[in-house]
């Protein structure tokens, strides 16, 4: 008898387990740590934005595994790569779930003879296939036809504003539709070198100003040689990468400033270079684009993120992608994170030491030289839905958009920008009301006070009739009892 | 029935009265807070009554005030911080500038003083209450006109203040801002010793605490 009612409690505690397992397996199918910061700062989880659909490594197309790969470019519907290791560039073709091995490019024609490169670090083709090589080592950039007949070669800048002892080691290059290549090289920090189309030096772009204070000039005096070797030189910013966005404007990321000034948006990681080199990034956000807002510190990894990577996608979000913590950080056209995802580890969809990432569409590539392999992301529904909306806002569909959005809450009701969003559609629709209540449960003062100043005008002008019924009362009423005392006075005194 | 007769009408007068008198100091502060205690035109009562106002004003300022200006986390107030944050620094500042002037020949008692300063809060009162309702029926570009009246209502209270400084010890306006800046060092050094007062008691908590714990572990 005893022993039944055990087993029935048993069986009772095991249908439990069961009726309640739902919410786990949910949780299990999150592999990716998301993450949006909200108005504190703090992070808040939410569902995946991307999720990683495939990984590659070298040894799968049978051509032997990447070396320390540095270069990654996509475009139409290859994605190619600048295996700096093995001294070649591997071109892949995407598909829709897998990659596969178009060919690989050791060698090209130089004149009659055959030339090969040296660790080469990056690559990118135009739009009418020609190759663009960082051919790093050799000391130039080969630019091949799409048969790898050799065009031209731009070497290294014979100018006075170039350092002619220095190395001339390019890392990094874009060219634009008119066939002016940006180039950036190591140990080269007067900002992005520019070549003519005909592959004549045409000058820097984007150089930062050096940033220089009486307080730092004071300390340097006061501290010892060695203390002095310590300190961060006053060079100005050394770009580490550069894409292009549809348009033509430089993105560019940098990973070397100082800490304090990354909050107050002096440090600039993400910079959006126009054709004469000024950073015209949008920041509507609460903070600058600068990847983790809160740092925290623990597993030997703490300090700022370091962006390595950006790549502006056609519908003006761009991705950034840190070195320290492995992450990627989305961001819309204003500047405001949309989320944040992965992380450093070995499991597909986080990395070891991410060096580039590329877009196809809206699919990610991301390019890890410690593990040599190449991850491709593609967006979850919920990214999906906040894409939608972003689009329909930018299109000026303002219903559609909050439909999306109100789609984004469900999945997420901790986004912040999703409020923001349905706010926004109910003020264009004239809703002032109820744009201002979702104004104020995320504290969007800007917003809500715009909204409120149009609530107000409409509550006036509706209520201005009792305003005026009011005011009359309070003339006439005083004035027609002081008449009638008059009159009763006088009557009174006849 | 007890209380209406200890609250009697005389003594109701006379809360009202003192109570008046801050709307005069306000406006005349060195002839205010000269009666406020020579001629004995102030009560303590007045004063309490103020600074509770003054505290029920500053938790509802947080709570009331709309958001674009001020914006506070609702799972992080704590009312009873809210309230500390003004008694404390008048507590501290009270007693400081009272040890202070006993040795600087100032004429005031620490009662005087404690009575000055809660008059001298009375600007805040009357400004930071209509604030709360102004906060609520302006946008964020005509809110440059709130931020203006916070800062005014600082720069009321810090005069009040001095003058009272001055009026209670009978000092001039040289040694009243001589023994205001004395008062703040004062202050910062009552903190540090209460400071270290309360580190060295707990340590010294802690080491029974780790000499009781020492004795149980050894005896189960």
């Amino acid at each position: 008898m005893k022993r039944k009612k055990i087993i029935q409690r048993f069986v009772c505690l095991l249908l439990a387990m069961i009726l309640l397992s739902p919410a786990a397996t949910l949780k299990a199918e999150n592999n990716f740590y998301t993450y949006v910061y909200d108005i504190w700062g703090e992070a808040k989880e939410s569902p995946d934005a991307y999720s990683a659909q495939l990984r590659v490594f070298g040894i799968d197309f049978g051509i032997g595994d990447f070396r320390q790969p540095q270069g990654m470019y996509a475009a139409g519907d290859r994605v190619y790569i600048a295996d700096t290791g093995n001294n070649r560039i591997v071109e892949l073709l995407a598909g829709t779930e897998s990659l596969s091995l178009v060919r690989v490019i050791d060698t090209f024609k130089n004149g009659d003879a055959d030339d090969t490169f040296k660790s080469p670090n990056d690559v990118f083709v135009d739009k009418k296939g020609d190759f663009y090589i960082c051919d790093t080592e050799n000391k130039r950039v080969v630019h091949l036809d799409k048969d790898l007949n050799l065009v031209k070669l731009l070497l290294q800048p014979v100018d006075e504003t170039y350092d002619a002892s220095q190395d001339f080691l390019p890392t990094k290059i874009v060219v634009d539709d008119a066939g002016r290549a940006l180039v950036l090289g190591r140990n080269v920090n007067k900002g992005v070198i520019q070549y003519s189309p005909e592959g004549e030096f045409t000058g820097y772009i984007g150089a930062s100003k050096v940033t220089f204070s009486m307080v730092d000039y004071i300390w340097k005096k006061l501290s010892t040689q060695a203390q002095r070797a310590q300190m961060e030189s006053f060079v100005p910013t050394e770009y580490n990468n550069i894409a292009l966005d549809k348009d033509g404007f430089a993105y560019v990321t940098t990973s070397v400033f100082s800490e304090w000034d990354l909050k107050d948006d002096k440090a600039k990681p993400i910079r959006k270079l126009n054709s004469m080199g000024s950073d015209i990034l949008i920041k509507n956000g609460d903070t600058p684009p600068i990847g983790d807002i809160d740092w925290g510190e623990g597993a030997g990894i703490k300090g700022p993120s370091k962006l390595i990577d950006v790549t502006p996608l056609e519908n003006d979000i761009y991705y950034a992608i840190d070195r320290t913590r492995c992450r990627i950080f989305g961001y819309d056209s204003q500047g405001q994170l949309l989320y944040a995802f992965g992380g450093n580890g070995n499991m597909m969809g986080y990395f070891m030491n991410p060096v580039a990432l590329d877009h196809l569409g809206t699919d990610l590539y991301v390019l890890d030289s410690r593990t040599n392999s190449v991850t491709k992301l593609v967006l979850t529904n919920y990214g999906i839905q906040i894409n939608n909306a972003i689009l329909a806002y930018q299109k000026g569909d303002y219903d559609l958009s909050a439909d999306y959005w109100r789609e984004v809450l469900k999945l997420n009701s901790n986004y912040d920008l999703a409020y923001l969003g349905i706010g926004r559609a109910l003020l264009r629709q004239n809703r002032y009301e109820e744009a201002m209540e979702y104004f104020e449960l995320k504290y969007y003062g800007r917003a809500y006070s715009k909204a409120f100043k149009l609530w107000r005008k409409e509550w006036i002008e509706e209520h201005i009739a009792y305003f005026i019924v009011g005011l009359l009362i309070l003339i006439i009423v005083p004035k027609t009892i002081k008449t009638v005392k008059k009159v009763k006075r006088e009557v009174s005194e006849e | 029935m007890k209380i209406a007769e200890k609250i009697n009408k005389e003594s109701l007068n006379e809360y009202k009265r003192s109570l008046r008198f801050s709307l005069h100091v306000i406006g005349h502060p060195f002839d205010g807070f000269w009666d406020l205690i020579h001629e004995k035109r102030g009560s303590m009562a007045a004063a309490n009554t103020i600074l509770i106002a003054v505290l029920l004003i500053r938790i509802w300022r947080t709570q009331l005030t709309n958001f674009m200006f001020i914006l506070y986390r609702p799972e992080k107030f704590n009312v009873l911080m809210c309230v500390l944050e003004i008694l404390v620094p008048i507590a501290i500042g009270c007693v400081s500038n009272w040890c202070l002037t006993t040795l600087f020949d100032g004429k005031g008692t620490l009662k005087n003083i404690y009575m000055a300063v809660c008059y001298a809060y009375t600007p805040y009162v009357l400004l930071q209450l209509p604030m709360i309702f102004i906060s609520n029926i302006v946008t964020r570009e005509e809110g440059v006109f709130w931020s203006y009246m916070d800062r005014f209502t600082d720069i009321w209270i810090a005069i009040l203040i001095l003058a009272a400084m001055m009026m209670i010890h009978d000092y001039g306006l040289g040694k009243a801002i001589f023994a205001a800046i004395a008062t703040a060092i004062g202050m910062l050094i009552i903190i540090f010793i209460l400071l270290l007062f309360f580190s060295l008691i707990s340590d010294g908590f802690a080491y029974f605490i780790s000499l009781y714990k020492e004795i149980v572990f050894r005896f189960y």
